[in-house]
This record gives structure tokens, C-alpha cells and sequence, in this order.
């Protein structure tokens, strides 16, 4: 093992030990819960946390490899919820609830990556600060054409309005599946934090496989210098679109996971809105834009300061704004990281610049 | 590099192990009782009300002397409006030892935590969890009235009164309670003899300018326009329609309770503006009043019917409780299975009013409409 992973490229070696520190998280999380010693508080954040950190992962993938700034990550998230909630509450009594829940999944993925590449199509022609206002639109469409959507289930079918509820004209035997601003209630409860791990490492793994890899390799150079990587021959909105798509497919599985972790689907502006795909650029900066494992660590304490400091009642807003700001000031500051590196010795200060910096990355 | 990994996982697992420690379970004699709603955001004021409201009623009960001689442990807590931070909120109460919850504020946290009480067996009386599906589990009780009630009762009410044959509606079709109670008063509204002539929905990303939807209705020439929305809104239409010379009667549901303390805002504009609300703060009764000075002297503002329902939820499972005999070292469920066989029992006369409930756990009482006049509310009979 050692002779091995000396020889493997140190990229490798790097990608192995972010596959490593989740691997080992989970077990040791999951160790706690086998001894009964995680309060319900602490497991009910657990779905979450994967949730959050696959969100991460994705969006990293378009911000920090592929360079172009999204805005409009909650709407991939928002379009994989719904789509997955959908398919559940449509066939909830007819298919057992694992095949069921895993094409749920799928289709939660598949739904917003095709999302994804109809948004790509025209918007991956535009750049840098036209691409983010784009994709903020996105987002926001999505939410208001959803909190719009009437869907309902009779004896004759499926009924769909973007008007009223009334105008369904549903039967006496009619369900409503969205409800328009009502969103979707009662999805299947089926969500828990070992699917949830899996989702996030099966992510982690190929956006990592990716980053080494020739695709890889070209969208970097993309990043890097578009006009560059256009002279040596790379398909420059081929690869953009590969980037962007897959990123969208990792979110909509993320909002399937979301999805049935909750009976109460909402598309609420503070859940599928501006303010969450904000929440998730911060985990992808704060953790070195371009190091996915950064991103996955800033996203699990990002998530988990406001409710471990729940017993600060109001305050708790006021900390987790300090927190935020004091962890940019030391990831970031040369000043601070030159005392960091001065004041402690050796390997740590040296990884530290590392995951900071994220070699693989910008 | 190896290092920075280890010590990042060792504080990830710290961070956890924090969180674990703070999970013990006291078992002194106290009922205990948590309420959930957003005390951060942009609906704090809600949530604030709520906690605050009931926290009036614990303190009143423990002063008196508890439920029957043991007191009440009452514990609040935020959850920003959002689903996942409510059941956040819950299993934190739930990890404080909380028997009975009063709770969430707001429709959709409540349901996303009725699925959790539900697996749990705990008891859940939201107090303004007005959507259908909020009550959808045995366990679960309100203590407002359902969006549909509302909308049917309004239909009902202008109906019965004659108040108007051509009505106009204009409402949030982003919003729950507006669009919950709006479906089921243009399903009644046939019935009554009532017809919508014109339905104008406007969205939270669109809601300041509304000269096109009143023009409509000025059109139309309707004889009244029916505002199932909150009272912010509801107060830029009045200015607006003041400033178009639109004569018509208005007539709206409790989210228009509020407009009179609202900054900047003309009284004499919601002059004539009928509402049916369970709680009005000048109310007369002793009740009322009484509720109004200690919410004033505790918090320093005038309680609305959020608080109000808060309140009236606490002193329901202090009546169930002494139904049903419950006793503090009995468990989550069995506390739970006897309150809801005591719930169907009792008759709470409350600041909204007197309630009794179905099984189904939904409130049985008289919806109360009020005219304003002279920047004031009175009673319509």
C-alpha cells in the first residue's frame, strides 16, 4: 500500500485521501449512532449535511473547475425535488419502496440535467458576469413557474393547470399531487443518512475522477484561457456543456435526497432561491474554490454552526455572520496564513496551505 | 497534508460530539412543553408572537399554581421559516425532553413536522397552522381556522348578508394561505349566489404595484372586493384604490389583522373594511383585556391573533390535560393517546373564541367578523 501510494501521481494520492476523510467520517458518525449516542437533534441534521455537502461538490464543479460563476444552483436542486417528489407520489403505492426510491433518485438527476443542458445551450455562448446574471434568472424562474404548477391525479388521468386549483376540474376520487405554492405534501418519507452518504461519495468520486481526467484536463484549460484552449482544438462549448450538465444532474440528485427528507415540499424564496444558491457559493469559496474537499468540509460546518449554537437563541445569526467572516479572514489573509505557517511547526501549517489554496485548483 | 485531513475530521467529529453531550434528558416533575416557529427572517414577527403568546399563558397557569399543582417547563424554539430547520427545531426540543408540542407557527413546518410527531406519538396543537393538510395525522389539532374553512366562511358570510352579488378577488397565487383560502371561496361562491367577475392573483416578487388588477375591477364594476391576503398588501391596494377614487366595500380574512398598527399607514383609508378574524386586541371582554396588558407590559406591543392563538393553544392542553388526568411520568405516546381522546371532550372559551374540536383536528367555533370604524374594530352582527 505504501510503495503503491508512493507511486501514484500526487493528485491521486490527494483524491484518495478526500475519498478517505469521508469514508472515515461516516463510519465514525455512523459508530455513534450504532451506540445510541447521537440525540435526535444531531441525526436529523445528518440528511442534511449530505445533502448540502453534494450541493457543494456540484456546484464546485462549474465554479472552481470550470471557472464560470452560477447563481442559479437552487433551481437545479428546486427542479430534481420536485421532479423526484413527483415520480414518488405518482407511483407511492404501486412499486416497492427501493426501486422505486432509487429511480427517484434517477429521475430527480436525469430531470435536472436536462434542465441543465437546455439552460447550457444558450447560456454557456455568454461569459463570466452575463453567465451569473443568467443563471440567477434561472433560478428565480424556476422557483415562480413552479409555486404556478397544478398538477392533480383522478380516475381519468393526470390534470394539469398553471391557473387555479379549480380549473383542474379533478373528480370526486382526485388527489392533488403540486399544489401550486402549496408544493408537493406528503412525499415518502425515504431519505436517510446511509443513501445520503452514498450520494455524496458516488458525486465526490466522479467529479474527482473527472478533475484528473483528459475531459478534465480540457475544461481546466478552458478555465484558464478560453481562447487558448480554442487554438490547441478543444470543442470549448462541448466541454462547457459536459461541465455544466453533469453538475446539474449531481444537484438534482442532491433535491431528491432533500425531497424525501421532508413531507412538506415548498418552493419557498428562502429554500429555492437567490439566498441559497448564495449559501452554496459560500461553501464552494470559503472551502478554496476548486478543492472539493474544502467545499464538502465548509458545507458540513456551515450547516452545522446556527444549530449547535442553538442554545444561543437569537444570537446564533449574529455568531454564525462572525464565524463566517473570521474563517475567510484566516483561510485567506496572507497575513494571517504567514502567522499560521510561523507559529505552527511543520506538516500541519503546510497542509493547511494546501486545502487553503487547493494546488488542483485555480 | 496527512495531518490537516486527520484534524479536520477530528473537528467535524468534535463538532458532533458537542452536539450529542447537550442531549440530556431531564426527569424532574414538570409537563414539558416546546413551541417551534421563526423568530429570525422575514416572518419573526409571526414566530415572536407565538412563543411570546404562550409563554404569557405558561407563566399565568405556573403563577396560578401549575396543572394541577405541577408546573409547566415551556421552552421556545426558531426555525427561520423553513421546513428542515423546523424539524432542526423539534428534535432539539424533542432532545430537551418536550412532551407536548405547541406548534410549528406556520403551515408548511407544521406539516413537515406532523410526519415527525406522527412517527413519534407525540402530541402537536399548531396554533396558526391554517393549510388542510397540517391536521392530516390523528395527532395532530389546530387551534385557527383551516385556509378552506376561511374562504368558505367568508363566501358564506357575504352570502348571507347580502353584502354584494359581483365580487372581485384579487390574491397572492405564491402563497398558501392566500391561495388555499381563495380555491375554496370561489367553489362556494356559486352556492351563495355570489359571482366572481374578476380574479387577479399577483406574487411575492410582484407585489407593490397593483393599478392594473383594481382597474379590472373597476371595470367590471364590482360591488366588492375580497382580499384574501396579509394586511401589507391589503394596504397598498387601499392607498392605491384610495387614489384611483375606487368606491367599492372591501372584505378580507385575519391576515388583514395588523393594517391599523402598520407605519405610515392612513387609518381612514381601511375605513369600512369588513374582516373575519378570531381575535381583535380592543376587544371588551376581561379576557382580552387582560391578555392585552400583560402581552403590553412584557413585550411592549399589541399582541395579534398569532399570540392570541399561542395563548389559547396553551390553555387547551392545560384543559385536556385535566381531562384526560395526564400525569407527568407517563410517556410521549400514552400522554398523547389521552389527549386526543380529550381533545374531542373539552370546550375551551378562549380570546378567539369558544372551541370545540372534530376528531380530525379541526376547531369548531364561531367565525367572528368585524367592520373598522374610526380607525377601530367593531363587532358585525
Amino acid at each position: 500500500m505504501k510503495n503503491k501510494m508512493t507511486s501514484m501521481s500526487k493528485a491521486s494520492r490527494d483524491n484518495l485521501w478526500t475519498i478517505l476523510m469521508l469514508i472515515i467520517a461516516f463510519a465514525v458518525v455512523q459508530g455513534f449512532r450504532m451506540g445510541g449516542l447521537v440525540n435526535s437533534h444531531m441525526d436529523g441534521m445528518l440528511v442534511p449535511i449530505c445533502v448540502y455537502a453534494t450541493m457543494a461538490v456540484s456546484l464546485n464543479l462549474v465554479v472552481g473547475i470550470l471557472g464560470e460563476l452560477s447563481l442559479g444552483h437552487a433551481g437545479f436542486m428546486c427542479v430534481g425535488a420536485f421532479a423526484s417528489a413527483f415520480f414518488s407520489k405518482l407511483f407511492e403505492n404501486s412499486m416497492g419502496v427501493f426501486p422505486r426510491f432509487l429511480l427517484a433518485i434517477l429521475i430527480g438527476g436525469a430531470v435536472a440535467g436536462l434542465f441543465g443542458f437546455l439552460i447550457g445551450i444558450p447560456v454557456l455562448r455568454l461569459n463570466g458576469d452575463y453567465l451569473a446574471i443568467v443563471t440567477l434568472a434561472f433560478g428565480e424562474i424556476i422557483k415562480n413557474l413552479i409555486n404556478v404548477l397544478y398538477v392533480g391525479r383522478d380516475s381519468n388521468g393526470l390534470h394539469f393547470s398553471i391557473k387555479d386549483q379549480a380549473s383542474l376540474g379533478l373528480a370526486e376520487d382526485g388527489e392533488m399531487i403540486i399544489a401550486g405554492p402549496q408544493g408537493i405534501t406528503g412525499t415518502p418519507f425515504n431519505s436517510n443518512f446511509v443513501v445520503g452518504f452514498l450520494i455524496l461519495l458516488i458525486s465526490t468520486i466522479v467529479v474527482l475522477n473527472l478533475i484528473n481526467s483528459r475531459e478534465g484536463r480540457a475544461i481546466m484549460a478552458i478555465r484558464d484561457n478560453r481562447i487558448a484552449a480554442g487554438s490547441v482544438g478543444i470543442p470549448i462549448t462541448k466541454y462547457k456543456m459536459f461541465a455544466f450538465t453533469l453538475s446539474a444532474v449531481i444537484a438534482g440528485c442532491a433535491g431528491a435526497l432533500y425531497a424525501h427528507n421532508l413531507s412538506s415540499l415548498i418552493a419557498t424564496p428562502a429554500r429555492f432561491g437567490y439566498n441559497m444558491s448564495i449559501l452554496f457559493l459560500v461553501f464552494v469559496v470559503l472551502g478554496g474554490i476548486g478543492s472539493t474537499r474544502g467545499a464538502i468540509i465548509a458545507a458540513v460546518i456551515l450547516t452545522l454552526i446556527p444549530e449547535v449554537l442553538r442554545f444561543m437563541s437569537d444570537y446564533r445569526m449574529l455568531i454564525y455572520a462572525i464565524v463566517l467572516i473570521v474563517m475567510m479572514i484566516v483561510n485567506w489573509n496572507p497575513t494571517s496564513r504567514a502567522f499560521i505557517r510561523a507559529h505552527i511547526p511543520g506538516k500541519l501549517s503546510g497542509g493547511k496551505k494546501a486545502a487553503g489554496g487547493g494546488e488542483e485548483g485555480r | 497534508m496527512k495531518r490537516m485531513k486527520q484534524f479536520a475530521s477530528l473537528a467535524i467529529t468534535a463538532a458532533m460530539t458537542v452536539g450529542m453531550l447537550s442531549a440530556a434528558v431531564s426527569a424532574d416533575d414538570a409537563f414539558k412543553i416546546g413551541a417551534i416557529g421563526p423568530l429570525t427572517g422575514a416572518a419573526a414577527n409571526y414566530g415572536t408572537a407565538v412563543i411570546n403568546g404562550a409563554q404569557i399563558a405558561v407563566d399565568e397557569i405556573n403563577a396560578a399554581g401549575g396543572i394541577g399543582g405541577v408546573q409547566i417547563e415551556y421552552r421556545g424554539e426558531d426555525d427561520e421559516l423553513d421546513n428542515e430547520k423546523s424539524i432542526n427545531a423539534y428534535n432539539t426540543l424533542k432532545d430537551w425532553g418536550m412532551q407536548i408540542l405547541v406548534g410549528p407557527t406556520t403551515s408548511g413546518c407544521s406539516i413537515a413536522v406532523s410526519e415527525k410527531t406522527k412517527a413519534d406519538n407525540m402530541f402537536q396543537l399548531t396554533p396558526s397552522g391554517s393549510a388542510k393538510d397540517c391536521t392530516n395525522y390523528d395527532n395532530v389539532f389546530r387551534v385557527c381556522f383551516s385556509d378552506p374553512n376561511q374562504g368558505r366562511a367568508s363566501a358564506r358570510y357575504i352570502g348571507e348578508h347580502g353584502l354584494a352579488k359581483k365580487v372581485g378577488v384579487i390574491y397572492d397565487s405564491s402563497d398558501v394561505y392566500s391561495s388555499g383560502i381563495f380555491a375554496t371561496f370561489k367553489e362556494e361562491a356559486p352556492n351563495q349566489g355570489i359571482e366572481i367577475a374578476v380574479e387577479e392573483a399577483f406574487t411575492a416578487d410582484n407585489n407593490v404595484d397593483f393599478s392594473s388588477q383594481l382597474q379590472k375591477c373597476a371595470d367590471a364594476g364590482v360591488e366588492l372586493i375580497f382580499l384574501p391576503i396579509y394586511y401589507t398588501q391589503a394596504g397598498t391596494i387601499l392607498q392605491q384604490a384610495a387614489m384611483m377614487g375606487l368606491q367599492t366595500k372591501w372584505f378580507g380574512c385575519d391576515g388583514l389583522d395588523g393594517m391599523l398598527d402598520m407605519d405610515n399607514f392612513q387609518k381612514e383609508l381601511a375605513e369600512g373594511v369588513m374582516l373575519l378574524t378570531p381575535f381583535a386586541a380592543d376587544a371588551e371582554d376581561e379576557l382580552t383585556q387582560n391578555f392585552v396588558a400583560a402581552y403590553k407590559a412584557a413585550y411592549n406591543v399589541t399582541p395579534n391573533q398569532f399570540a392570541a392563538d399561542a395563548y389559547d393553544a396553551v390553555y387547551t392542553i392545560k384543559a385536556a390535560i385535566e381531562k384526560a388526568g395526564v400525569t407527568t411520568d407517563m410517556s410521549i405516546s400514552d400522554i398523547c393517546e389521552a389527549l386526543k381522546t380529550a381533545m374531542t371532550e373539552i370546550e375551551v372559551t378562549g380570546l378567539t373564541g369558544t372551541i370545540v374540536w372534530t376528531a380530525d383536528g379541526e376547531p369548531d367555533k364561531d367565525p367572528k367578523a368585524v367592520v373598522i370604524e374610526d380607525g377601530a374594530y367593531v363587532s358585525m352582527q
